[in-house]
Parts: structure tokens; C-alpha cells; sequence
């Protein structure tokens, strides 16, 4: 019997300009998993991210969600099933950041419908979960980043999709915030969520306790548990820079990687 | 980048502050009745509107003025101003640009070049409107094509590319009128392209009202998936909206309104982007009331203009004179303002 996997990528190829950017990428998560997505700038990220969306169409391999392939899905039904949280940016419009989470739930809305109570109370609750309630009548322009990254969370948590990608979701955020993120994420995984993160901070892996996937110039080198994978020499291979490696006092197991300068 | 810092206002004072401008609305448009040269009591509107003393001295005039001359004339202006506006208020979104208006795309221009273009053949009002929605059409593609072929992210590109199609279809628009007849078509040309309210008619104001109505409808039942536009591509996307299908909708009815506007009341600049930045400013931006107040606003604005322009002085001052005077010093004034933020 053929188990369906919450999202299964399979020998995954992207081209731009002559250049492959993925090369025969495959991996594949199941409801409750936590992926890591590890790789230097321009090993081909932020590219797969766009193909697990389906905003960039592979010149070879599938993605598929909950068993279909993405290119026999429409964008709402691709929306349904998986949630995108970008990096926090500027946005040139003042929403509130509860007209922010309620677009989340446009997948759920017809085409010339507006939000139900239905939707608005399920935009209530994630922004709940996600810490950010009593900022809703906020314009988005005025928050902070972390409270923004915080509130995409809670647009893609509105969006109510099995599988949720994440951008880059720290990259912007201080160590408090970062900490919130994160503890987000274990809490979505244990609520049945599949999460799939990209960073550039290996010891968040270690941290949520999460797989890891190395990405290094569009392909995938290696893929398991942080603790198996990330030791020191694999660290240095992958960033191509010399590297110490840090560990905390207790049995928590954090590992974290800094560049060696000496 | 930020463009309002101020919070938008709570629900229930806006429903309140909405209701008051759709009243004013209402309020002017029939104090409007009874502007203009030829003095109409407000009585007088009443007896001819309610059918009463139907064998008052100078009645068949009064009703003459009324019904063939403010009536559509009122009508064509409420059209055209919550026309543009909507319009302004689209492309500002599906550009993601809060400076993006009908006239500084460069659409109000194509559109004013295709109308001159078929009048300049002889062509029936038909063919002119539809040559002006092409001539939008093509200014406003040109516009986008060439602003993302620069790769840059600052919001002046699109409105720089959007000038330069304006100067170039001006340039075309004087071609036109070189060539044109100067006994009979190039008066025409001439006199449509002004844009004044002056000899508005009942079939003006269909004009203006047909693409807008409907265009506006069409805006206003997508509005809660169009805002998804002002995210960005692809978050618009990965929230489930068909980004490319959408777009090419708003920028359909937003240029076919605004076309309608140009071929009524030749090219009023200033209005689509004023009051969509007005509407956000005291509204926010939840979407539906952000339309209605737009629309309303629009209107109020251009009618407001309109009665200025026909009563102020003996000679009609141009509509889009009016406009560009209190436009141009309001469109510093966001420069200004937005000089201290990220721009890019």
C-alpha cells in the first residue's frame, strides 16, 4: 500500500538561464515533521521554496500535496493545502493586521465573496495562538518586525493548510523574537502540522529538534536528524568557511556553529 | 515603505462618517440643481421634481434647464469622478503603488490619442469609445513593461515610465490635431479633448455611467481577492488568488473606466489619485469600505469642482484646470511626505 505523504518532492529540476539552479532534489514529510532547510546564499533556497508553492514550475519532478501534484491544482486548492509565510517586508499599504490574517483566508472565500463570521473567528483565534491579538487594529506599517513576522504566522495559521513554508521566517528577528517563532513552529508541528523552514542558523534544527536538509549549489547533500548531520566538518563543507562549534551546559543538546576567525 | 502612519479609525466611527458623506452627496446634487446661470429656486426644483404647479410662469424653460441641462450634467459628473477614483484606487493596488493614478500611467493620455485618432477617421461615438479604451489600454501596458524592464523597485520608475507615455501620446494627440481639418474635425478634437462638463447630455452621462457601473460592480464583488494584489505577486498566489487572471481584470475595468471619463469629459487629471489616498487616510483599508468611500468621495469632489467651475466666474473654467490646481500641490505634499521613508 502506498502511504501519502503530507508533501513528497521527487527528483525536483529548475533551470533559469542555462543554469541549474535544483538538481534532482527529493525529500519528503509527513503531518507533525519539522524541516530545516540548510544552505548557503545561493544554493537554491529560496528557489525551492517558490517550486514547493507552485510558483515556479520544475523543468523535471513533482511536488506533490497530499498525494496530487501540484500542476493539477489550482491555485486555491494549492492554498488550501499549503501555507506560505515570507519574510516579514515593507508593505506599501496600511492594512490592519487583522485585515492581514483575514486574507489568509481568502482560499476559503468564493471569488466575489467577502469574509464570513466564520472566517473572522478563525482570524480571531490565530492571532491568538500566534500572540498578536491585541495588536489587530494596528496598521501593519506601525508594528514592529517581529510582531509582523508573528502576524504572517498567524495569516498562514487563518489559512488552516496541513503543510506550511516558511521563508527565512528569523532572518530579520532578535533572539527574544526568534525564540517566539520558533516555539510557534514545535507548537504547530505537535498540533499535526507539516512545517518546512529555510535558515541559515543550524542551531535552530537543533533547537526545534527537527530533520535537516543541506542544500549546497542546487543539490540536496544530505538529510536526517540536526544531531546526525550537523556536525563541524559537514557545517564547514556546506558554508565553505572554517567554523567552531559551541554546545550548551545542560542535556538540551543546542549546538550552534560561529565562523572562526583565528 | 509607509504611507499613512495614522491608524485607520474604529468601525463604528467610520460607518458613521461614511453614512454622512454618501447624505452630502445626496445634498449637494440637489443643491447643484439649483447652480448655474440661469437662477432655479430650490422651490421651483421641488414643484417640477414632485410634478406640483405644473402651470407656473416660465415652467417649460425651468424644466428645459433642469431635466436637459444640470440633470446630466450632475449625473455625468458624479460618474466621473467616483470613475476615476476607482480607477486610481485599482491601479494603486495591482501596482502596489500608492502613486499610480489614470493620468500619471498615462492612460488618460492613450486614451485621449485613440479618441482623437477616430474622430480624426470620421468614426461613430461607438468606435471613438472603443478606440479610446484601446488607447488606454496600450499606454497603461506600455507603461508596466516599461517600468518592470528597468528592474527597479522604486515606486517613482512606474510613475516616471508612466510620464513618458503621457508625453509621448500628448506629442501623438498633436500629431492628430496637425493633420486633422482645421474647418470642422480639428474644432472638434480640440473642444472634446478640453474637457469640460459644459455640454454634457443625457447620452454623456450614459456614457460615463455604463463602464463605470459595471466596472465598479465587477471591482467591488472582487474587491476582498483584488486587495490580495497589494501583497504581491507571490503572496497573492500562495494565498490562493489566480494573480495573473485578476490583474488583467482590474486593469481591464479600471482603464475602460477610465476611457469612459475621457471620452465625456476629456483628460481631468489629479482626481484618481487624490481621493483614493483621502478614502485610505480616514477609512483604512478594508476593502468594501474603502470602495464605497472612494466612489463617494470621488464624486463629491469632481461635482464640488464642477459647481466651482460654472458659477465662479462668467467663463467657464476647465474642469481638469480645477483639478490640476488643487491636485499638483497635493501631490508634492506626498512626495514630501514620503522623502523621509524607504522608497524602495
Amino acid at each position: 500500500m502506498v502511504v501519502t505523504r503530507a508533501i513528497e518532492i521527487d527528483n525536483l529540476c529548475f533551470r533559469r538561464a542555462e543554469r541549474l539552479v535544483l538538481d534532482s532534489v527529493s525529500f519528503a514529510l509527513d503531518a507533525g515533521e519539522l524541516l530545516v532547510l540548510l544552505g548557503p546564499n545561493g544554493a537554491g533556497k529560496s528557489t525551492l521554496v517558490h517550486c514547493l508553492l507552485g510558483l515556479a514550475a520544475p523543468e523535471r519532478g513533482h511536488v506533490r500535496a497530499l498525494g496530487d501534484d501540484l500542476r493539477s491544482l489550482t491555485r486555491r486548492e494549492i492554498a488550501k493545502r499549503i501555507a506560505y509565510v515570507p519574510q516579514s517586508g515593507h508593505s506599501a499599504f496600511a492594512f490592519t493586521l487583522e485585515q492581514m490574517v483575514l486574507m489568509g483566508r481568502s482560499a476559503h472565500i468564493d471569488g466575489a465573496g467577502s469574509p464570513s463570521a466564520e472566517d473572522r473567528d478563525i482570524a480571531r483565534r490565530a492571532m491568538i495562538d500566534a500572540g498578536v491579538d491585541h495588536l489587530r487594529k494596528k496598521a501593519f506599517t506601525q508594528i514592529s518586525g517581529g510582531e509582523r513576522q508573528l502576524a504572517l504566522i498567524a495569516r498562514a495559521l487563518a489559512q488552516d493548510a496541513p503543510i506550511i513554508v516558511m521563508d527565512e521566517p528569523t532572518s530579520s528577528l532578535d533572539l527574544g523574537n526568534q525564540g517566539r517563532v520558533l516555539d510557534l513552529m514545535r507548537k504547530l508541528a505537535a498540533n499535526g502540522k507539516s512545517v518546512i523552514m529555510t535558515t541559515h542558523l543550524p542551531d535552530q534544527a537543533f533547537n526545534l529538534k527537527a530533520r535537516v536538509a543541506l542544500l549546497r549549489d542546487g543539490r540536496m547533500i544530505a538529510e536526517g536528524p540536526a544531531e546526525a548531520i550537523c556536525d563541524l566538518s559537514a557545517m564547514s563543507r556546506l558554508y565553505a568557511a572554517p567554523l567552531r562549534r559551541l554546545t550548551d551546559d545542560g542535556a538540551k543538546g543546542v549546538v550552534a556553529f560561529v565562523p572562526d576567525l583565528s | 515603505m509607509k504611507f499613512w502612519r495614522a491608524p485607520p479609525a474604529a468601525d463604528a466611527e467610520t460607518h458613521g462618517l461614511l453614512l454622512a458623506l454618501v447624505a452630502a452627496l445626496v445634498a449637494l446634487a440637489l443643491a447643484s440643481l439649483a447652480i448655474g446661470r440661469y437662477p432655479l429656486s430650490l422651490e421651483t426644483i421641488a414643484d417640477i421634481l414632485l410634478g406640483r404647479d405644473i402651470d407656473a410662469p416660465g415652467r417649460a424653460t425651468a424644466e428645459t434647464i433642469l431635466f436637459l441641462v444640470r440633470l446630466p450634467r450632475i449625473a455625468t459628473a458624479i460618474m466621473i469622478g467616483a470613475g476615476l477614483s476607482l480607477a486610481g484606487a485599482a491601479y494603486q493596488t495591482v501596482f502596489r503603488n500608492p502613486m499610480a493614478s489614470p493620468a500619471l500611467l498615462g492612460v488618460s493620455a492613450g486614451a485621449g490619442f485613440g479618441a482623437s485618432l477616430a474622430l480624426l477617421l470620421h468614426l461613430p461615438t461607438l468606435a471613438v469609445e472603443a478606440a479610446a479604451f484601446c488607447g488606454g489600454l496600450a499606454a497603461v501596458a506600455a507603461s508596466y513593461l516599461a517600468a518592470r524592464s528597468t528592474r527597479s523597485h522604486s515606486l517613482l520608475t512606474l510613475v516616471l515610465c508612466g510620464m513618458v507615455m503621457s508625453a509621448l501620446f500628448q506629442a501623438l494627440i498633436s500629431l492628430v490635431k496637425y493633420v486633422a481639418d482645421p474647418v470642422d474635425t480639428l474644432a472638434t478634437i480640440t473642444f472634446w479633448l478640453m474637457g469640460s462638463l459644459a455640454k454634457a447630455n443625457a447620452a454623456d452621462a450614459a456614457t460615463a455611467a455604463a463602464p463605470t457601473v459595471l466596472g465598479g460592480a465587477i471591482l467591488f464583488a472582487l474587491r476582498w481577492r483584488i486587495a490580495l494584489l497589494a501583497l504581491g505577486d507571490h503572496e497573492a498566489a500562495a494565498l490562493g488568488a489566480d494573480v495573473a487572471r485578476l490583474r488583467a481584470m482590474v486593469i481591464l475595468c479600471a482603464t475602460a473606466m477610465t476611457a469612459a471619463t475621457v471620452c465625456v469629459a476629456g483628460i481631468v487629471g489629479w482626481v484618481g489619485l487624490l481621493v483614493p489616498h483621502i478614502a485610505r487616510m480616514l477609512f483604512g483599508m478594508e476593502p468594501g469600505r474603502a470602495m464605497i468611500a472612494t466612489a463617494t468621495m470621488g464624486a463629491l469632489f469632481v461635482l464640488g469642482v464642477d459647481d466651482v467651475a460654472r458659477s465662479a466666474s462668467i467663463i467657464e473654467i476647465p474642469l481638469g484646470v480645477m483639478t490640476a490646481v488643487i491636485g499638483a500641490p497635493f501631490f508634492l505634499f506626498l512626495v514630501t511626505r514620503a522623502r523621509g521613508e524607504q522608497w524602495s
